[in-house]
């Protein structure tokens, strides 16, 4: 009891100090940051976790989308079947994690809590660049984790305000931040997703279509991809599919990413494999 | 200290500095209405709030020393995340800020030389009036239940008494602002109270929002609502706030002005003289010509001088206290 009441009326509550919200839990609870917390974890019980595993994301005229499929795998059994993936970051910005789900997850509370804080702290919210980069700084602090196998790797996306444009932002573990253009997948199963989109993704895309090409690319990933789960028609868990843009963050109904994915579901009984793209341009057109 | 001091003597001087330090700032109302709950602060800066969210449903208003209570809204900020991170987002509760805060001021009061001179506001909006809590706590740590509205500041105890006359539960947004201005306009020293969204400070927490309810009301909304606020303290009615009751010889300025009473429909009002008048013009009249005037101290429309002269009689309206030179940068509000 003495021990938190002095925690409480730390200094670090009352300083000056930083609008940064992981900063701060640094300095007055670093207990409460995700990751290991210093303990070391043998790999192969870091393979046991839960892991999550596709998200895609792609920019459309006006804005973003970005779907995560709705699997979580611990070693070869599905551990959980509607698990969610991508999530609201802010108004104008949205989150995708890869990787451990338990510690994704904490990461992206963090995260939440991190741009609220700054926006009630300064009393304007962070540019799209700098919530970029602040999840690269959270990223890069689980880097102690990610090398003993609690590998967590997020997807950043939002609406940049300013350009009016949707912008993605990849990341690797040692916090580095690279910006992708057009789209782009993390995961297990970003592989065949990212083939996928290269075929059926287009430049100057409205959101319905973009919303439709990334439901193929996620459907693609799960059919090569064990750890990544397609729609699950009986039990109505589909991809959660989220479009940022300059009305804000939001989040495709039940029934209309039901809708997108019955679309894609009743190609794929006379099409297997998907749309087929077009080998050869006819000629003289140009494309 | 080269002689002993009583600890009685010594407290009682910490007690009379802080008050007298309040006392030098402008008050500030907070009410309750219908869909949640109001906060009103005369404020000329744009920058510097005296108003801020903490929470999804909690807020926090103060007077007294800027940096002072700035200090102690972000701490508040940092409680409210921490605790929110650390349980739930609906396990942040007003009451355990408002106790943290009487913590807090009841140790700097007791152990720092100089002690805090700021009262604050905490304030939670529930599902429904009844459960709304707003907490005032003093510069030693005391906390208050407040129910309804309360006044903070250096002239609480005369705004309290015009709230309590115009107050009435449930009532509507407007009704409650227009109860709040007649309150803030009663600080005397002869001040007038500047009614216009430039000058004043104002935030909600509209308990129909999802989430994050605080929001400011500025620009062209909060002119909206100020215009049909009823000039002076004896005419504003809780539920019929708008200018039809007015009785126009009430309050400030005394001109004799009929057709100024009615005007927070009409657009005659615009020719209005006396300073709480101006609003109702301006909010009736396209926005461009008025936000111009008003955001200038020396500015009103056709009263241009009068209220001109008003303002540089009085206290300039942007600081409180003209000879306290050690109010910082900021000032104090």
């Amino acid at each position: 009891m003495s021990d938190s009441s002095a925690r409480l009326l730390a200094a670090a509550y009352l300083s000056v100090g930083t609008s940064s919200f992981t900063e701060f839990l640094t300095t007055a609870a670093p207990e409460l940051l995700p990751g290991t917390g210093g303990m070391s974890v043998s790999g192969s019980a870091a393979r046991d976790l839960p892991h999550g595993t596709t998200i895609v994301a792609a920019t459309f005229s006006g804005g973003v989308v970005m779907a995560g499929d709705r699997r979580a795998t611990a070693g070869n059994m599905i551990s959980q079947r509607d698990i969610e993936k991508v999530f609201r970051s802010d108004e104008y910005s949205c989150i995708g994690i890869s990787g451990v789900a338990g510690i994704g997850l904490e990461l992206v509370r963090l995260f939440q809590v991190e741009l609220e804080h700054y926006e009630k702290l300064e009393g304007r919210a962070l540019s799209l660049e700098g919530k970029a980069n602040r999840l690269a700084g959270i990223v890069r602090a689980n880097l102690g984790g990610a090398m003993q196998g609690l590998v967590v790797v997020p997807i950043f996306a939002g609406y940049d305000t300013d350009e009016g444009i949707g912008r993605i932002f990849n990341y690797d573990v040692a916090g580095g931040r690279y910006e992708e253009h057009r789209f782009h997948s993390i995961g297990s199963g970003s592989v065949f997703a990212r083939g996928s989109l290269k075929k059926l993704y287009s430049d100057g895309m409205d959101a319905s279509d973009a919303i439709l090409a990334c439901m193929q690319a996620l459907y693609d990933a799960a059919d090569d991809d064990s750890a990544t789960g397609g729609p699950d028609v009986s039990r109505r868990i589909y991809p959660v599919v989220a479009t940022v843009t300059a009305d804000g963050y939001q989040r495709l109904s039940d029934q209309d990413a039901a809708s997108a994915a019955q679309a894609v579901i009743e190609g794929r009984m006379t099409d297997p494999d998907g749309p087929l793209a077009v080998l050869r341009q006819p000629s003289g057109a140009s494309q | 200290m080269p002689f002993y001091v009583s600890p009685e003597q010594a407290m009682k001087d910490k007690a009379d500095y802080a008050r007298k330090g309040i006392a030098r700032g402008r008050s500030g109302v907070v009410i309750q209405y219908d869909d949640g709950i109001l906060f009103v602060a005369p404020n000329p800066s744009r920058a510097l709030h005296k108003i801020s969210e903490i929470y999804d449903r909690i807020a926090f208003a103060a007077v007294g020393r800027y940096n002072e209570y700035e200090i102690l809204r972000k701490a508040g900020v940092r409680y409210a995340d921490m605790t929110g991170y650390q349980y739930d987002r609906q396990d942040v509760t007003a009451r355990g800020l408002a106790n943290w805060y009487a913590q807090t001021l009841g140790t700097i009061f007791t152990d720092s030389p100089k002690p805090f001179e700021v009262e604050i506001v905490v304030a939670e909006v529930a599902e429904a009036p009844a459960e709304d809590q707003i907490y005032r706590i003093t510069f030693d740590g005391s906390v208050n239940d407040e129910h309804g509205f309360v006044a903070m500041g250096g002239q609480a105890e005369k705004i309290t008494t015009v709230l309590k006359e115009h107050y009435a539960e449930g009532t509507t947004l407007q009704a409650a602002l227009t109860t709040a201005i007649a309150g803030l306009a009663a600080q005397a020293n002869g001040d007038r109270l500047e009614i216009t969204a430039s000058q004043l400070e104002v935030a909600v927490l509209d308990r129909a929002r999802v989430h994050r309810t605080f929001r400011r009301l500025t620009g062209s909304r909060l002119e909206s609502l100020l215009a049909e606020v009823a000039p002076g303290p004896g005419t504003a009615k809780p539920g019929g706030g708008q200018g039809g009751t007015a009785e126009p010889g009430a309050g400030q300025g005394g001109t004799a002005e009929p057709g100024a009473g009615q005007a927070a429909g009409g657009p005659a009002g615009a020719a209005a003289p006396a300073t709480p008048r101006q609003r109702k013009g301006s909010g009736s009249v396209p926005p461009t010509g008025d936000k111009g005037s008003d955001t200038e101290a020396g500015g009103a429309k056709a009263g241009g001088t009068e209220a001109g002269g008003t303002e540089a009689g009085g206290t300039e309206p942007g600081r409180d206290n003209p000879e306290s030179p050690d109010r910082g940068g900021s000032g104090s509000r």
